[in-house]
């Protein structure tokens, strides 16, 4: 029954993360591909940690399984945000920032 | 045994690593070399080998992205002259060498000797090295000596950055002044990773006793504790002449030779009494994971310059 | 259950794959590094499946280090793209004079 739970949850979350890399790849900018991007890999790997919640021995596991969600949400938050700037507003005179 | 798993995993790895090499485009290759360092902690995990899944996944795909990052943005504002292109007599002579050294290794792998490793002999002396990890007994005690080599390898790749300094930049703040709005997403991304990173940091230096972990892993989530405050404008890099900064960036390396010494006086270099080894270890361990945690956090901050604000 | 965990795996090894591809081709450096973004996102959940498949959950430990310093390369990217000591793009220089003094000055 729990392995069933497990099973649906990381599927879906793989489902999510094939959401993202496709927006990744077929949204016409970066603005755009942020936003399938963030959203997408974030929930999926959500609900993989969510999943494999169900199969941990132990109470400290779980908790990590919880603080590895917590901590890529956080960091995918400033990540996208100072992404995001760069992408929207790229020119600043430095030869990295025009570069092709 | 390899599963389709493992297969996809290889085939990556070389990919990303042909991409990270051949690439002509600099920025690309940077980006290629960040995902290399993660796929090949994936090929570590398959391994079995967590302890240097754990270095690799902190040194590999976090801090030397950073190193590269900062270093390519920094190359690119000096645009430095093309160097002449190499005679085509000296670049065939390169590679000719270069495919004589590859066929040999290729063609020595057949002859090697089998060998079922160290394994047994390693969990035979675990009992008297103070440890139960047996990564940590090769690296503190069994093998210390490279160790030790290691952490003085740091020393020296700091001591080449700031020999890069200006004369009348010395004795200031390492690298450049950081500045960021006191409410914006740098600065709150710089509040509440650090202590974190201090928390995990300290939890893989003390695990390693009895786990993977390590001075090592844990000092490189040490070092980007800090470098995420001063990069996010919170805390000034310290000056290169801090009497505080030099004592840590000494304090492991230091340990280990006094430990030395005082082995060699007793016994022989770098043996430790094994009624005394855990505590020793330990302190050892703790001493080397502030000292790898400060050069690493040096070496990323890079020399003293010019912190006015001007473009160089 | 082992063969389910590392098939999940095995898929995510694609989209990291996919994410390769769009790292190779860009074209802004902005592209670049989201795409390492989502290969950072899709390692850390296989770390989590191969904890899973081989019932050892000390590798929890490198999903943690890896999700602490996913952003940290992001951070020095950010930084990278600006000018010397314009370290936070939201500081970017149109928004702030010259005149500005410059913060922890060594006087």
């Amino acid at each position: 029954m729990l392995d069933a739970l497990t099973l649906t949850l990381i599927g879906l979350g793989l489902g999510f993360f094939a959401a993202g890399s496709v927006g990744l790849i077929r949204f016409p900018d970066s603005p755009s591909r942020l936003h399938a991007l963030t959203k997408a890999d974030n929930l999926g790997l959500g609900l993989i940690a969510l999943g494999l919640a169900f199969q941990v021995p132990d109470l400290g596991s779980l908790l990590k399984l919880l603080l590895v969600w917590a901590l890529a949400i956080f960091s995918a938050g400033a990540a996208a945000q100072l992404v995001g700037r760069v992408a929207v507003e790229p020119d600043d005179g430095l030869p990295d920032s025009t570069e092709r | 045994m390899a599963t389709p798993f493992d297969l996809a995993l290889s085939l990556l790895v070389l990919v990303i690593a042909a991409f990270a090499v051949l690439g002509r485009h600099g920025f690309m290759a940077v980006v290629f070399f960040i995902t290399f360092g993660l796929l090949l902690a994936l090929a570590w995990l398959r391994l079995d080998a967590v302890d240097v899944a754990l270095a690799e996944a902190a040194i590999g795909a976090g801090l030397t992205g950073v190193l590269l990052l900062v270093a390519r943005s920094r190359l690119k504002a000096l645009e430095p002259p093309l160097a002449p292109a190499p005679h085509p007599v000296l670049r065939a002579g390169a590679g000719v060498g270069a495919a004589a050294v590859t066929t040999g290794l290729v063609l020595a792998i057949p002859a090697l000797p089998l060998s079922t490793g160290l394994q047994a002999e390693v969990m035979e002396q675990l009992p008297l090295t103070g440890t139960d990890n047996p990564v940590t007994a090769v690296l503190l005690n069994l093998r210390g000596w490279d160790t030790l080599l290691e952490t003085l390898v740091l020393l020296a790749a700091l001591l080449g950055v700031w020999t890069l300094a200006r004369e009348i930049d010395w004795p200031g703040r390492a690298g450049r002044a950081h500045r960021t709005r006191p409410d914006g997403v740098l600065a709150q991304f710089g509040r509440v990773l650090p202590p974190l990173a201090l928390v995990i940091g300290v939890y893989l230096v003390w695990v390693g006793g009895h786990r993977p972990g390590g001075a090592f892993q844990g000092g490189t989530v040490l070092a980007a504790a800090w470098i995420v405050t001063v990069m996010a404008g919170l805390l000034p890099a310290p000056r290169v002449d801090d009497r505080t900064l030099r004592t840590a960036l000494l304090a492991g390396p230091v340990a280990f030779v006094v430990l030395a010494v005082a082995g060699l006086l007793a016994d022989s270099v770098l043996v430790f009494p094994p009624d005394r080894a855990k505590l020793l270890l330990l302190g050892l361990e703790a001493l080397l994971a502030v000292s790898i945690a400060a050069t690493l956090a040096m070496l990323v901050f890079g020399a003293p310059e010019d912190r006015s604000g001007r473009d160089p | 259950m082992i063969e389910a965990y590392l098939l999940v795996a095995t898929g995510l090894l694609l989209t990291i794959a996919v994410a390769l591809w769009r790292i190779a081709r860009g074209p802004d450096p902005a592209d670049r590094m989201m795409a390492a973004q989502l290969v950072g996102t899709s390692g850390i959940a296989i770390v989590l499946l191969l904890a899973a498949a081989g019932d050892d959950w000390a590798m929890l430990d490198v999903a943690l280090v890896l999700a602490l310093l996913a952003a940290l390369s992001v951070v020095a990217f950010a930084k990278s793209v600006r000018r010397a000591g314009y370290g936070d793009p939201e500081d970017a220089p149109e928004h702030e004079p010259a005149s500005r003094p410059p913060e922890h000055t060594d006087a």
